[in-house]
């Protein structure tokens, strides 16, 4: 379902007043690393991605795994507004009973691709819907965002290993390179750079873009569906708390909600 | 009471190899049958099926918790995928890839390790598996297997496939005695009565079982008169089966080559607490890790031959009220 610039500009505000509103009433969560990818996940789901939201189970629908699962409420988020999850519930994140779990589960919501939350599983989950596509010579896509921090689980790297020696080309790997993790600033936790060439010694087509800006999201992906015989990692540029000034590259946010006075504040800035 | 059937208990092939052999029949007769394997196809036996079906051959190289997680990918997209490395491989460092894409989302992943136990031999305790049946089953809805022989294998391996939902199977390096002919009939969860007996029952899965029949015919011999259960599925346990046992002969012996931490031994005696307590003794691996050597030496060495399962008989039937 394509999508005007406009229109999915108008998505991501709304889609970040959600994040807000549901880490507020959740009153935990982690509302940097949602809003740092608000543009990439709403540029999927609204313009890029062959889904039908009315056929979750349609065998030849694109995959998006969210390997950097606590980042759910971009998902949800987008996902409501996509109509496939009641958007009224959105608020209910994180309370016994929610299908809006802290982490995505399949088994509340069946139409996710997949159970994450421990990090560093999704390249290898995405390898293996992939090479499944291939077999059974199917069309569909499989995309797998994962967080700058995650990067640093080994076996990310053991997946992307794999992925480019099987030649699986029907994957693309998005990297919300956001600068910041839980504890810090990723150079002073554990350094990443030079990711770019991580990803490309390892044998994957990479591209660089800023991850805030949809037209180069979209280009990205149409080079990553153009690019056969390897797979290809998007490295996107962002920034953790996108939106929201005093969120914006602050670590604090990156596993802390906002209070009643700043959800009021986020959503001022939001309008 | 005699023992109905005298066992010859022939070498048979490995489990290990049954389980490769198995898996081709289920190559050709579904191709949704995917395999991966971590650089041991031709020591875990899936080297069969890469030969015959390439193409759904998924070769992971030495990174076990990657073909784990690719397995339930695979899974998720609607494949049966066999993953397979060593026990002490696939499942230690497998074990985050088992919980968190494979048995919390309850993906139709099986998983497969062989060399299990200390009857690996002359590899040693850093190859040699002897806690992951406590790990597999500690795994919320897996379905965990320990066959004894050649046919209860090819069995399981089957059924494994055919059902839906997470599954882990224990097979073994060595040559294991022939237990059963074509004729037994295997069911998930539902234990073998190999010998029938009223005096005491021993409970064993794996290549126990073997030595379990060699302690009841022993002990015929003397008067005493031993069942023995191939208690093949640990979970989900045949509670009847242990139900009975516990009721109709009044104390139980485990036998199995795994830790007895954790093992089939403690969920049987749960089992038994659970529902009529009798005195039972456990023949296991006590809080240790083995060495190299051969495998009988190994066997015999950390008590886990007939004459443990002899003496373990003696001790419970003197607990007997």
């Amino acid at each position: 379902m394509p999508k005007s610039l406009e229109e999915l500009q108008a998505i991501a505000k709304r889609i970040r007043r959600e994040i807000v509103e549901m880490t507020g009433a959740a009153k935990s969560g982690h509302p940097g690393g949602s809003l740092s990818a608000v543009e990439m996940v709403v540029e999927l789901y609204f313009d890029y991605m062959r889904i039908n939201p009315k056929d979750p189970k349609w065998p030849d629908r694109d995959r998006f795994i969210l390997s950097k699962g606590h980042a759910a409420p971009v998902l949800y988020a987008a996902m409501a507004e996509a109509g496939y999850t009641p958007k009224d519930q959105l608020n209910t994140l994180r309370k016994l009973g929610s299908i809006y779990q802290g982490h995505p589960d399949v088994r509340f919501i069946p139409s996710l691709e997949a159970s994450t939350g421990s990090l560093g599983q999704g390249v290898s989950l995405a390898l293996g819907m992939g090479l499944a596509a291939r077999l059974d010579g199917r069309p569909y896509r499989t995309y797998v965002m994962l967080g700058d921090g995650e990067s640093q689980e080994g076996q990310v790297w053991e997946g992307a290993m794999a992925a480019a020696f099987h030649k699986v080309d029907n994957i693309v790997a998005i990297v919300d390179y956001n600068r910041i993790q839980l504890d810090g600033f990723v150079k002073d936790i554990m350094e990443l750079e030079p990711l770019v060439a991580k990803w490309q010694s390892f044998g994957w087509h990479t591209i660089e873009i800023d991850g805030h800006d949809f037209i180069a999201i979209r280009r990205a992906l149409e080079e990553a569906e153009a690019t056969k015989g390897k797979p290809t990692a998007i490295v996107a540029h962002t920034v953790k708390g996108k939106g929201v000034s005093f969120m914006e590259n602050n670590p604090k946010f990156h596993g802390t909600a906002p209070t009643a006075a700043e959800v009021a504040q986020a959503l001022q800035e939001l309008q | 009471m005699a023992i109905k059937t005298k066992f010859e208990l022939k070498a048979g092939p490995a489990t290990r190899e049954a389980f490769g052999r198995e898996l081709v029949e289920l190559g050709r007769e579904n191709r949704d049958v995917v395999v991966c394997d971590a650089d041991l196809s031709k020591s875990t036996m899936t080297t069969y099926f890469a030969k015959e079906f390439p193409d759904r051959f998924i070769s992971c190289g030495i990174a076990e918790s990657n073909m784990v997680a690719i397995g339930a990918g695979l899974a998720y997209a609607g494949k049966i995928p066999f993953v397979s490395s060593f026990s002490a491989f696939v499942v230690n460092k497998g074990f985050e890839q088992l919980r968190v894409t494979a048995a919390y989302p309850r993906v139709n992943l099986k998983v497969v390790g062989t060399h299990s136990g200390i009857s690996i031999g002359e590899d040693g305790p850093s190859q040699m598996s002897v806690e992951e049946t406590a790990l597999a089953c500690s795994l919320p809805g897996f379905v965990v297997l320990s066959p004894a022989d050649e046919a209860s294998t090819r069995s399981l391996v089957r059924q494994a496939a055919a059902h839906v939902g997470p599954v882990f199977i224990r097979t073994g390096r060595v040559k294991a005695p022939i237990i059963y002919n074509g004729d037994q009939k295997f069911e998930i969860g539902k234990a073998v009565e190999v010998i029938e007996g009223k005096d005491v029952t021993v409970i064993a899965n794996g290549l126990l079982v073997a030595e379990a029949i060699k302690a009841a015919e022993a002990l015929d011999a003397e008067g005493v008169s031993v069942r023995v259960l191939d208690m093949h599925t640990v979970k989900p346990l045949d509670r009847e089966a242990i139900r009975r046992a516990a009721v109709e002969t009044g104390a139980i012996v485990v036998a199995e080559e795994h830790l007895v931490d954790g093992g089939l031994g403690v969920r049987v005696a749960q089992s038994v607490a659970e529902q009529a307590p009798v005195p039972m003794e456990f023949v296991g691996i006590h809080d240790t890790y083995a060495e190299s050597g051969q495998p009988d030496e190994l066997l015999d060495k950390y008590g886990l031959v007939a004459r443990d399962v002899i003496a373990a008989v003696r001790k419970v039937l003197a607990r007997k009220k």
